[in-house]
């Protein structure tokens, strides 16, 4: 009696060791469906925003790579909008090796809050990109800020960083 | 006495067994183990104090004076892991190894020789944590809670640490699926589960938290692993995985694992305020029903833990709403132990000083528990020091105090004699005065924005961290004279009598001599 206890007491546990790693799918599979965390999907306008022409705002452009052969930039350190407006830039990779490199970008914002007033409507980030050897790809990248970004932000920062995507690994648009 | 005393058949006859080192390493005795998981808690209690001390030496004035912030990081994070896996849990599961069949009339443990493998691999988790802090790059310093991306770069001492979380994780698997079975199989006859003593119920009700969430943990620890050396990327951005996936499914480990500390606690002060109030407990069913309670929702609030992390306002509230809702049951118990002393025949021994000292400082912590699930209070409070009051109000004078009552009560019948009443009052009100020095001043600290974790702080939070630290090194000294109690207790106390507690009412006190024997209950009690 003490054995059958033990028994399913221990396929217990293990299950719930399984449970653990199911929740990455789950929490996956959940995110999706609720809309959270969305990444990949481009954004919509909430509403209609005006161009409040009366205010400017700095977008600095700041593209990084870690631990891939690549040059990476953007074509214009920084570009000068009206919230509302939409703007257009470009980014530029070059594989400088003479071997096909597969890369993907993650972005990141500064402030923080922008995250909330930014809607991109074309972007490369989460993306893999496959470079034959000395490649050079231009990439567009094209957003709105919306124009109920608070009135002391002047200033934002749109930052990439690629990322070497080794063989066999998928990109995060590709699960 | 040694002429006949053949080493090689310890197990032949009743109270045979071998003696020296040997009787401890290959015991399967439920009192030996028992004993053995006390000591064993007691000794990383000293260590992981020991860490308390450093820490608080370094906050007790501004600037960096004792501790670089590297080895502070490592102490604050070493602090919480030993006491948390190696004081409070050991303790506990130690008391269920002593009480739970003394309490239910079986013979010992139903899988004895289960029960000294997890106890011999404390040691050793023990061992890898401490030892982590010599080898290159130190001990893990990413806070108990390891959070990646911290825990992903750390060096060696973090793969000590997962280690270390592995070899706990398969002990108390082991161990409560021995409780459990154990509880269930093994009661004497009449015995039915609604007259089971408190203490038991509620290791139960743990036990099965237990074996519902350490597999968990021990899943999160290996993706952690694989992601530092297996290519994985589960938790790195730049691989596509999500480093707020961690903080959810460790605290789904986390938020059970903070009521694993504590229900046993409530089962401890169950049976020890009817005992000196001289009176059955009032309402047992509903303290039943409150444990089981707390402990399923318990599995549905640990976004709780995670506002600031990003979520979504309709996540928030349900996380805040089933956060608040666990103060129903806590504070059902809360009524009843009340209504127990109410009117009862009450004395005041160390045991009942401990438990009351218990109930009315774990309320305390209860309530800024419900003040810290109110989301935009959480927002402005969380990871200050106002945290830190909150957890160790009911961990320190939660978890730990209910674990002192249970010892004062229980020593006289683990070893026959009485500890000295006059220290043990002393040991309390030192441990009271101290522990409210220590803590209470930080609820003031958190509130005016001092950030834990960090080894530094602006001037105007000088004055309360001074009395902080006075506190914590007069709470950490009176600590010491536990020791010395139990130690004399243990060497010269005065015999105790048979039944030294009169309103005792469980079968330990009732059914067997003080001391109780090396093995008990060979043949049931048989309960009416």
């Amino acid at each position: 009696m003490n054995f059958t206890m033990l028994r399913k007491l221990f396929v217990f546990s293990i299950v719930m060791f399984a449970f653990g790693y199911a929740l990455v799918p789950f929490y996956e599979k959940f995110c999706e469906v609720t809309g959270i965390n969305n990444l990949l999907q481009p954004d919509i306008l909430v509403q209609e925003t005006q161009v409040d022409t009366s205010r400017w705002i700095t977008v600095e452009l700041d593209a990084n790579t870690r631990g891939l052969p690549w040059e990476f930039k953007p074509l214009q350190s920084s570009v000068r909008i009206h919230p509302g407006e939409p703007v257009d830039v470009m980014y530029e990779i070059t594989n400088n090796t003479d071997r096909v490199v597969n890369g993907q970008a993650i972005p990141s914002y500064s402030p923080r809050s922008l995250e909330k007033y930014l809607r991109k409507f074309e972007c490369f980030c989460f993306t893999k990109q496959v470079l034959q050897p000395n490649e050079v790809r231009q990439m567009p990248v094209q957003f709105v800020i919306e124009s109920s970004i608070p009135a002391d932000v002047n200033t934002v920062t749109i930052s990439y960083t690629f990322f070497e995507l080794p063989d066999g690994k998928k990109a995060v648009n590709e699960k | 006495m040694a002429a006949v005393q053949d080493h090689g058949h310890g197990h032949g006859h009743d109270d045979h067994h071998p003696t020296g080192i040997m009787r401890w390493v290959t015991t399967t005795n439920h009192k030996d183990i028992g004993s053995m998981y006390l000591w064993f808690s007691l000794t990383m209690f000293f260590i992981g104090g020991t860490l308390a001390m450093g820490i608080r030496a370094e906050l007790y004035q501004p600037g960096i004076q004792i501790l670089e912030p590297e080895l502070f990081n490592q102490f604050t994070t070493l602090h919480g892991l030993i006491m948390v896996f190696g004081a409070i849990m050991p303790a506990f599961v130690g008391l269920a190894n002593w009480q739970v069949p003394m309490m239910i009339g079986a013979p010992d443990m139903a899988f004895a020789r289960m029960n000294n493998w997890s106890f011999w691999l404390l040691p050793v988790a023990g061992s890898l944590l401490i030892v982590s802090f010599f080898v290159p790059g130190g001990a893990a310093a990413g806070g108990w809670t390891f959070y990646p991306p911290l825990s992903v770069q750390g060096g060696l001492g973090v793969d000590l640490m997962i280690f270390a979380i592995h070899i706990l994780g398969a002990s108390s698997i082991m161990g409560s699926i021995n409780i459990i079975t154990t509880i269930l199989n093994m009661r004497a006859p009449g015995l039915t589960l609604m007259k089971m003593p408190m203490f038991v119920w509620t290791w139960l009700i743990t036990a099965y938290l237990l074996v519902l969430v350490m597999p968990v943990l021990a899943g999160v620890v290996t993706m952690l692993l694989t992601d530092r050396h297996f290519g994985t990327s589960f938790f790195n951005a730049a691989g596509g995985g999500d480093p707020v996936l961690f903080q959810h499914i460790f605290w789904f480990f986390g938020h059970p694992e903070v009521y694993i500390m504590i229900l046993p606690a409530f089962g401890i002060v169950s049976e020890i305020i009817p005992t000196f109030a001289r009176k059955p407990l009032f309402g047992y069913s509903s303290m039943v029903y409150a444990t089981a309670s707390i402990a399923i929702l318990s599995c549905f609030v640990w976004a709780h833990h995670m506002f600031t992390a990003g979520m979504p306002v309709t996540g928030q509230l349900f996380f805040m709403y089933a956060t608040m809702l666990i103060a129903v049951p806590t504070a059902v118990k809360v009524f009843n132990w009340t209504a127990t002393m109410w009117r009862g025949s009450m004395t005041f021994e160390t045991p009942m000083l401990f438990s009351i000292g218990f109930i009315f400082l774990f309320v305390i912590g209860g309530f800024s528990g419900v003040i810290c699930a109110i989301v935009p209070i959480d927002i402005q409070v969380q990871d200050t020091y106002y945290v830190i009051a909150h957890f160790h109000y009911v961990l320190v004078s939660g978890a730990l105090f209910a674990l002192f009552a249970a010892a004062y009560y229980w020593l006289p019948k683990w070893t026959g004699n009485m500890y000295s009443e006059t220290l043990g009052k002393w040991h309390f009100w030192l441990s009271m005065f101290f522990f409210n020095a220590t803590f209470f001043v930080q609820h003031f600290l958190g509130l005016a924005g001092m950030p834990r974790r960090i080894p530094d702080y602006a001037l105007q939070f000088a004055d309360f961290n001074k009395i902080s630290s006075i506190g914590a090194f007069g709470f950490g000294l009176t600590q010491v004279l536990f020791l010395y109690i139990v130690i004399s207790c243990i060497r010269s106390g005065e015999k105790a009598p048979e039944k030294p507690w009169d309103g005792a009412t469980t079968l330990e006190w009732t059914h067997l001599p003080t001391p109780a024997p090396y093995h008990s209950f060979e043949t049931p009690p048989v309960i009416k």
